[in-house]
């Protein structure tokens, strides 16, 4: 069965076209061996009649069309997989890259997964503590959620997910807890960052890396979120790890998609991106959650850069369209000195309603993060208008909603990349600073729970 | 069965030879797996399928088996509280034949044929029956009673009819010598027939406010909720499934998250109906392809739903049927088209998107169904659309709102500062305002539309005002124009601000909309006469209304009547102030 053809016949970009084949699937995994031993990898794109439409994960440099051999392996890319997986760096394709031995396989899985049937899944709502205020606070992140980082060019998402990884918790659970990293083009610099800041706090241990380095083959990003979500799903199904999977940048994937589309000639979607990017986004970011009666859970926080800043660009907008929410990084915060730089009125939590609350964090979660989104985008149309008016002009209440606006960046969102606060630390500081203004300003919160904590400022620092 | 061979796969695209025979439209068996797929062309010898399932491992030479009929949806008893897949294969049945995650080719019946049903006859041997009529009925669920109809293209006597206990496959009567099972199946994407089509008169309640009360949808009629992701389309549907006074509710996820199904899947057996006190999964059928599911099966999931609710309305039903997100459906039929190498229309959407689109809005309508009784029934049929960007200009878009007659359209910069639903009052509409007025006018108030329009021009008024206030400052506003902005964040905030999670809050019965209205435009109104009067502002600002108009969405609608005491006291205050 696994004979070796002869017979490229075109090597246009990264498509071989292999004439004369026979039996032949969709989607199956191929290896291309040259004269000098060298092997390149790909995947079939298309058959037809005898002919086979071969994408390769490598660059075709080097490759000639008469002196290479193909193999069509009868399966699909598989990755191995073994409870010894856990501190080990893979590439792209998940070969070991960490000089160490080989994994012996206890098995090997198909990176493309299977789609999880809607009536096997248990809905996420058990809170993670990050530690950081704009998140637990007002965007909530729950297990089994998936939470993208919608970030800029030069912006700190590397530290932010860094600090995520290091901080993450869930309360009142002993479940054991595992990172998935997938590094997507991202530049060394970049990678030892988080290998470095993985391995300060001892989460090396606990860690799975994949990396495709910037300088790594580009076609190869196709399959490496792929591979470390099949090990994710190996360690959270099988293993019953809580794996949080970190894949950064996603801006990297969606331009090797491009970059195959365009070579087969397809008919473009928005900016030269094939029609079906949301699809097959989708076919990645649906791979988190967690199935009844599985211990285990899978939570992605994918990271991405806008190009030129905009949230309307198709990789953050079909990205928004398939995640639970954003978390969305602000140039102009940043660039005030204020870190973790999260812009909350854009960022959202879409399952941040079932993971609050009395039992889960506390029962004013919910009034506090209503009244503190009103009561900022209040205070920065005030500040807008200050500017224009000058701020004698305002009204007292808009007065202090300015001063408002102003102690929330100052104390709420600039903790820093260091602070770790807890939920009922950053609960205490929201009604601190809510306490600037009267009472019946804060129409968000009910209230009995508005009469329980509006005047207690036992917990003030 | 006639049997091809394949000659090419591409995706979720085959092409075979050899179905001579073949039709457009019919199910194939494709490969030795037997992939499910459907003839979407044929040029001479060849055909090209679409197939609903994952073709990894599909290789050149596989035999394709043609079935002869098209794709369609299996109606009878056990489809209730359903959750299916986009080519109606339960989803339930799946996960207990192949465990946690769906694996391809498949052999499961769309429904259940091994259940006994009570079948209760209410026609009796002799009795002449035509298409449409009811033979009789099953109490499927403690709300639904399913009625067995006489299927399309039978008419004549019954020559045997039994109540007793059948599966859906059993006979439970003769029409003329012609056995008649309770199972009927129908091709999907052919509308069913009806007797004729009539005009909406009466109002879908959603127990939203800013639906009911500012853009209203009939019992029959077509909407669209347009907006940029994270404006909280999903929200809206899930309210209205919940809520609406549907008798059925079909909801079609297309294309979006598994975890939104799993919310649904969880809280509708939980949730009770307010006009039933049954929880709402009784009344619910659920068809998910969700965003990691087979792309093909996403453009069929429009049609199966739709195929569904048709059925209900012929029982005589009002049925909502909610589409999430029929772009991602139009994207599903852009990447087919792409396949099969069409011409491409605007942005790679095939040029018959919008006739696609209008085809499955018009399935939608308050009609009189077959049968001799004259029967009404209805479908209203709510479609969210994702536009990229939140940009309406399109293709998508534009198709839709070409179509719809209501139009939610949702707001990123309302989302940002979290006031739900993220409905803009100011670009939204509803067409079918004039038609409901009767309605209004019989079973709420008079009063009703008048203080509807005032708080629409309220609205519009402070939308003007804020310009000039951004510009100027609000002291240059004239005490008059003061009020309207006070007014207006009252309604915004006390109003049209309604809190999906609150258990309260998220329904409000049609008369504490009625209530909380006409108290706050009371209010607006003696207000505005007595600052017109010379009264000055600091006078006609009653301290604590503020509050209590706040607290007013915490209120149960059982002790709606509640509010009438705040609307006499301002009428007393405020009118004192006028002597």
């Amino acid at each position: 069965m696994n004979k070796y053809y002869k017979t490229i016949q075109s090597a246009v970009g990264p498509l071989l076209v292999v004439t004369d084949t026979q039996g032949v699937t969709y989607n199956e995994f191929v290896e291309i061996k040259a004269d000098d031993g060298t092997v390149r990898y790909g995947k079939v794109l298309e058959v037809l009649d005898d002919k086979a439409v071969v994408q390769m994960f490598t660059a075709g440099q080097g490759l000639g069309i008469h002196d290479n051999a193909v193999k069509f392996t009868g399966h699909g890319l598989e990755v191995a997989v073994s409870p010894n997986i856990l501190g080990r760096v893979f590439d792209g394709l998940g070969r070991p890259k960490d000089g160490a031995a080989p994994l012996i396989a206890t098995k090997k899985l198909d990176i493309n997964g299977a789609p999880i049937n809607p009536t096997a899944r248990d809905y996420p709502q058990d809170f993670i503590q990050t530690g950081i205020s704009t998140i637990d606070g007002l965007n909530t992140l729950v297990r089994g959620q998936k939470l993208p980082i919608f970030s800029m060019s030069g912006m700190p998402h590397a530290e932010l997910a860094a600090q995520i990884a290091r901080q993450a918790t869930v309360p009142n659970s002993d479940t054991k807890f595992a990172i998935v990293f997938a590094a997507i083009g991202i530049t060394y610099d970049e990678a030892a960052y988080f290998m470095n800041s993985f391995a300060d706090t001892g989460a090396l241990s606990r860690s799975v890396m994949f990396i495709n380095l910037a300088n790594d083959p580009a076609l190869e990003r196709i399959a490496t979120p792929r591979v470390a979500l099949t090990v994710a799903e190996y360690l959270a199904f099988e293993l019953n790890y809580h794996v949080l999977v970190i894949t950064t940048d996603m801006t990297n994937y969606a331009e090797a998609l491009r970059e195959v589309s365009a070579a087969r000639k397809e008919i473009p979607g928005r900016r030269g991106y094939p029609g079906y990017l949301y699809t097959d986004l989708a076919s990645l970011y649906e791979r988190a959650g967690c199935i009844k009666g599985c211990q285990g859970s899978i939570t992605q926080i994918p990271i991405l850069t806008m190009p030129e800043d905009d949230k309307t660009h198709p990789i953050p907008d079909l990205t928004g369209y398939i995640t639970e929410g954003q978390i969305v990084i602000s140039r102009e915060l940043y660039k005030k000195g204020i870190t973790p730089p999260i812009d909350i009125l854009p960022s959202l939590s879409r399952l941040k309603d079932k993971g609050i609350g009395a039992g889960k964090t506390r029962d004013d979660h919910k009034g506090v993060l209503n009244q503190l989104f009103a009561c900022y985008a209040k205070g920065k149309d005030s500040k807008e208008l200050a500017q224009i008016l000058g701020e004698s002009a305002l009204s007292e209440t808009d007065q202090l909603y300015c001063k408002f606006a102003t102690e929330f960046e100052n104390q709420f969102i600039n903790q820093g990349f260091d602070t770790n606060r807890t939920i009922a630390e950053t609960l205490d500081l929201g009604w601190k600073l809510l306490r600037l203004l009267p009472k019946v300003e804060l129409t968000r919160i009910s209230k009995p729970i508005l009469d329980k904590y509006y005047n207690d400022d036992t917990n003030d620092d | 069965m006639k049997q091809g061979k394949i000659i090419k796969v591409s995706g979720p695209l085959i092409v075979a030879s050899g179905l001579d025979s073949a039709n457009l439209h019919d199910v194939v068996y494709v490969g030795n797996a037997k992939l499910v797929g459907e003839i979407i062309e044929l040029r001479g010898d060849n055909a090209s399928i679409q197939v609903y399932e994952e073709t990894s491992g599909v290789k050149v030479g596989d035999p394709v088996i043609n079935t002869n009929a098209p794709l369609c949806m299996e109606l009878a008893p056990g489809i209730m509280s359903g959750i299916f897949d986009g080519i109606g294969r339960p989803l339930a049945d799946i996960r207990q034949l192949v465990g946690d995650r769906i694996t391809t080719g498949l052999a499961v019946d769309k429904l259940n044929r091994k259940t006994k049903w009570e079948f209760k006859a209410t026609k009796q041997v002799g009795d002449t029956v035509t298409a449409g009529d009811i033979l009789g009925t099953v109490q499927e669920t403690a709300v639904v009673e399913h009625r067995i109809l006489v299927p399309y293209g039978i008419q004549g006597k019954i020559t045997k009819i039994a109540s007793g206990n059948y599966t859906i496959i059993d006979t439970i009567a003769e029409i003329d010598g012609k056995p008649i099972q309770m199972l009927q199946k129908w091709p999907v994407r052919q509308a069913r027939p009806i007797h004729h089509k009539l005009a909406t008169s009466v109002p879908l309640i959603t127990g939203q406010r800013t639906i009911d009360t500012l853009f209203p949808i009939a019992k029959g009629g077509v909407a669209a909720i347009p907006g940029p992701f994270g404006s909280g389309k999903t929200v809206c549907q899930h309210q209205i499934a919940k809520w609406s006074d549907a008798q059925v509710v079909v909801y079609i996820g297309c294309g979006e998250r598994g975890n939104e199904m799993t919310d649904v899947l969880n809280e509708f057996p939980e949730l009770l109906d307010v006009k039933t006190g049954e929880p709402l999964m009784k009344r619910t059928i659920l068809i998910a392809n969700t965003s990691d599911m087979p792309v093909a099966a996403r453009e069929a999931s429009i049609y199966t739903g739709i195929t569904i609710a048709e059925y209900f309305r012929d029982m005589g039903y009002d049925v909502a049927i909610m589409a999430d997100s029929t772009s991602r459906w139009a994207e599903a039929l852009r990447e087919m088209s792409g396949r099969l190498e069409e011409l491409p229309g605007e942005e790679g959407y095939p040029a018959y998107l919008s006739s696609r689109i209008a085809e499955f809005y018009e399935r939608a309508g308050r009609v009189q169904v077959l049968g001799s009784t004259g029967q009404l029934g209805s479908i209203t049929a709510i479609g969210a659309v994702s536009p990229p960007g939140g940009d309406l200009s399109e293709p998508v878009s534009q198709a839709t709102l070409r179509i719809v007659k209501v139009f939610w359209g949702l707001s990123a910069a309302l989302a940002y500062r979290r006031h739900f639903p993220a409905i803009d009052w100011l670009t939204s509409y509803s067409l079918y305002v004039d038609q409901l007025e009767d309605w209004y006018r019989d079973n709420l108030s008079p009063d009703y539309l008048t203080y509807r329009q005032g708080a629409m021009k309220v609205l519009q008024l402070s939308a003007n005002l804020e310009e000039i206030v951004r510009l100027v400052g609000e002291d240059s506003l004239s005490d008059a124009d003061r009020l309207i902005l006070d007014t207006a964040n009252l309604l915004k905030e006390d109003y049209l601000m309604q809190d999906a999670m609150s258990e309260i809050d998220t329904y409000a019965a049609p008369k504490k909309q009625f209530l909380m209205l006409e108290a706050m435009m009371t209010y607006y109104n003696l207000a505005d006469t007595a600052i017109r009067k010379g009264v000055a502002y600091e006078k006609v600002i009653l301290p604590t209304v503020r509050e209590e108009f706040a607290q007013f969405r915490y209120l149960p609608n059982d002790q709606a009547d509640k509010i009438t005491e705040l609307t006499n006291r301002i009428k007393y205050e405020l009118g004192g102030k006028l002597v």
